[in-house]
């Protein structure tokens, strides 16, 4: 996250870290997890499922802050995260 | 300390077969009613909307007829004893849900006060023109249970005869009353409600995890759950599996279709109602049902002042239809006479069910909007003997 | 397709019939959204799950209560709320949901719509409006906007839509919102209120429809939709749902528009029939109880 100054309490402060869990062959590509995950964490994996859609993949796993988003908006139950522990707020 | 009127008015009363029929409902248990006002049929509603509050049931009049036939299906599903009541131009909107309460099997009851059709027709006059309808009126396979008063006395019997039915067989039940029956004022006598037997919902009591919406016992019918116990099932007008889940699949027709009709063929001896007088030794019988088995009595009386052997068989359960008994019947009398106020319905299955027997059928159709003229009746029953 | 077994479970399976996922909705549908925003809203509500019963009517849309673990129920083509109505008075412990398309609510059960709106019924309805009928290969419907291209309107549909917020609204709703299948915080949230609502209430959900709609439309898949949404959708709380007009790819408002307080179907008929009635009025007895008999 950019802040435009560091801010005061930054090295107390800890943000909320989640883990993604995929079940790759339930996917059908439709790729809103990637498009609308607030912080980019993840793209279209270059394999196939057995389905033949390129499921999501976790690119950038640090920045996910358990949102839930991906979890809510996909039409196939494909996609959650549970909660993990904090880690400190990125600059 | 205020008495409430009791449910069950038991008695000598001097009722119309419309009013029988909504006391019979009240009498069986029936505490819901989802309805819409139609000639002849309206008093039903009337009067159950005048006394449910009086009873612990819940009426609702519903924006059409298709609403109030989807309103007792689901209210029957929430654990209700459900009736509706119609007449001929509502009972063909309702085809379609009770297509849908035979599909998911759902007790309940649908009450029809012919009158003369088709279309809007003779709204305030009586007809026995839905008797083909009640059989094949929804689309698909199927079989129903339909039976027929001929006084207001049966109105308040058979109603309740019908919710038993359907809770034994878990489909709709028709009760296929017509104007001339349902706005007749004759004695009814409502027995105490001890004496009333009124058949409990067949509930299904195994192991929950077990629960499966449509695995049948062993006379083909399955028991049944209500919504809120936790059962989590579904239930769908597709075709479906025990699990009630959808198998578009033609075996899975055959399994679920099959045994939806099954399910009443094999039992039709249970379901099968009749009345019948002198028809051992007879020439010919007369074969009636609702207000023309009334006539029939005249003509039959006429006839035997002639020193004709006749004998009556009144159709109290018109489907299934009593083959079985007709059939008996056709080999051993020369001529079979149908009067109905219609133009050969019942008299079709009449003359299918003496196939190979060498009995004749003769039919006196009426139109409709009056009963018959008995010596209609009598003239055919002359024939019959030559 | 038989799936392999996964060894890690999604949360809402517990809410769905696991042994019938895969759904038959298309990729980059609305409706496992829509579904999914429900089960979430579920969770969270405090409502026990034997006492939430689910009816829907025929479409897609209607499919929806084959994939939910609860007492549910498919019925006619229009019927949905004719069938929930039955269901809630027979047993008015529970809360009843009708989740069905807009063809299904609007059209054929438009009468059915109009008067559990009007008697302010105590359902929760989720209308989840694609703008065809797209179980059937995507025939026009009474919500479909001009110009859109289906397959019974094939040079494009010169028909008025409704405006359905407003018709819901005139009709007495008591709880009016639109949202899309992208809103799905607000679909929640919104879920939530539904399920806490005393009262006739009604959300209109726009969902992609990529396979008929989307694609007789050139308008892309469902993902393009969502953009679109994204972009073209105005959030509007208690607007005057007069102003709520759908047209063809054009900007759309959402928002919860209506949320009010009125006595139901059962507080009228209670109150007023024990006040009309007097010391003989009986209260409906309630359902038939298998523990009692």
């Amino acid at each position: 996250m950019k802040y435009w100054r560091k801010p005061l309490d930054a090295d107390r402060c800890k943000s909320p870290h989640g883990e993604i869990h995929i079940i790759h062959d339930r996917c059908k590509g439709c790729g809103f997890c990637i498009t609308y995950c607030p912080r980019k964490v993840l793209e279209f994996s270059k394999d196939f499922n057995r389905k033949g859609y390129h499921p999501p993949t976790v690119v950038k796993p640090e920045a996910c802050v358990n949102c839930g988003l991906c979890e809510t908006i996909c039409p196939e139950f494909a996609i959650w995260s549970t909660k993990v522990e904090e880690c400190a707020v990125e600059q | 300390m205020s008495s409430k009127p009791p449910a069950v008015l038991t008695g000598p009363h001097y009722w119309d077969g419309d009013y029988a029929c909504a006391e019979g409902a009240i009498a069986a248990g029936c505490r819901f009613f989802a309805g819409y006002p139609i000639t002849p049929s309206t008093e039903v509603a009337e009067r159950i909307a005048e006394r449910f509050p009086l009873v612990g049931g819940t009426f609702i009049q519903m924006e059409d007829e298709l609403a109030s036939m989807a309103a007792i299906l689901g209210a029957a599903w929430g654990g209700a004893r459900t009736m509706t009541v119609t007449s001929g131009p509502g009972f063909s909107l309702m085809q379609e849900n009770i297509g849908l309460g035979v599909m998911t099997e759902t007790p309940c009851v649908v009450v029809n006060v012919q009158r003369g059709g088709p279309s809007t027709g003779l709204p305030t006059l009586t007809g026995q023109q839905d008797m083909m309808q009640a059989r094949w009126g929804s689309h698909g396979d199927y079989e129903i249970i339909a039976l027929s008063p001929s006084s207001p006395q049966e109105c308040f019997d058979l109603t309740i005869t019908s919710f038993n039915l359907s809770e034994r067989f878990r489909l709709p039940v028709l009760l296929m009353m017509d104007e001339c029956v349902g706005h007749m004022t004759e004695k009814v006598v409502v027995p105490k409600p001890e004496s009333i037997k009124v058949l409990p919902r067949r509930w299904y009591r195994g192991p929950r995890d077990k629960y499966r919406p449509y695995q049948p016992d062993a006379d083909l019918v399955p028991p049944m759950v209500r919504a809120g116990d936790d059962y989590r099932f579904h239930i769908t007008g597709l075709t479906h599996d025990q699990r009630g889940y959808p198998v578009i699949n033609a075996a899975c027709q055959n399994l679920c279709v099959s045994r939806l009709v099954d399910k009443i063929r094999n039992n039709a001896d249970h379901i099968t109602l009749l009345d019948e007088q002198d028809t051992a030794g007879a020439d010919v019988v007369v074969v009636s049902y609702g207000i023309s088995y009334r006539v029939a009595t005249k003509a039959i009386a006429d006839a035997r002042k002639k020193d004709i052997r006749v004998g009556s068989l009144r159709l109290v359960t018109v489907w299934p239809f009593p083959e079985k008994r007709i059939r008996e019947l056709a080999s051993k009398v020369r001529c079979l006479v149908m009067p109905e106020i219609n133009l050969g319905q019942m008299f079709r299955e009449m003359q299918r069910a003496t196939v190979g027997t060498g009995c004749r059928t003769l039919l006196v159709p009426h139109c409709g909007g009056w009963v018959h003229n008995p010596n209609d009746i009598l003239a055919a029953i002359v024939e019959g003997t030559k | 397709m038989k799936e392999i077994e996964p060894v890690e479970r999604h949360p809402h399976e517990e809410y769905l019939r696991m042994d019938r996922i895969p759904h038959i909705w298309c990729p980059t549908c609305g409706l496992g959204t829509i579904l999914n925003a429900f089960i979430t809203a579920l969770k969270r509500s405090d409502i026990p799950r034997q006492d939430i019963a689910i009816v829907s009517g025929i479409g897609c849309t209607g499919r929806t209560a084959g994939y939910v673990l609860m007492d549910s129920f498919h019925s006619t083509h229009g019927r949905a709320l004719p069938y929930a109505t039955g269901l809630k008075l027979a047993n008015p412990r529970l809360k009843v949901v009708v989740i069905s398309g807009d063809g299904d609510l609007v059209a054929i059960g438009g009468n059915h719509l109009i008067h559990a709106a009007r008697r302010n019924m105590d359902l929760a309805v989720i209308c989840a409006n694609n703008f065809n009928y797209a179980m059937t290969g995507g025939q026009f419907g009474p919500t479909t906007p001009e110009t859109a291209r289906t397959t019974t309107a094939p040079y494009g549909s010169y028909e008025h839509p409704f405006n359905v917020p407003f018709l819901v609204d005139s009709c007495g709703a008591t709880y009016v919102a639109r949202w899309t299948a992208l809103h799905v915080r607000h679909l929640t949230t919104c879920f939530g209120e539904m399920l806490n609502h005393k009262g006739f209430s009604f959300t209109e959900v726009i969902s992609p429809c990529p396979t008929v709609y989307a694609r007789r439309n050139r308008l892309g898949s469902g993902l393009d939709l969502l953009q679109f949404y994204r972009e073209n959708s105005v959030i509007r709380n208690n607007i005057d749902t007069r102003e709520c007009d759908i047209r063809f790819q054009a900007q759309m408002i959402v928002g919860k528009f209506v949320q009010k307080e009125k006595p139901t179907y059962l507080d009228m008929m209670n109150t007023y029939l024990a006040e009309a009635v007097g010391k003989k009025f009986v209260p409906y007895v309630g359902p038939m109880d298998p523990a009692k008999e």
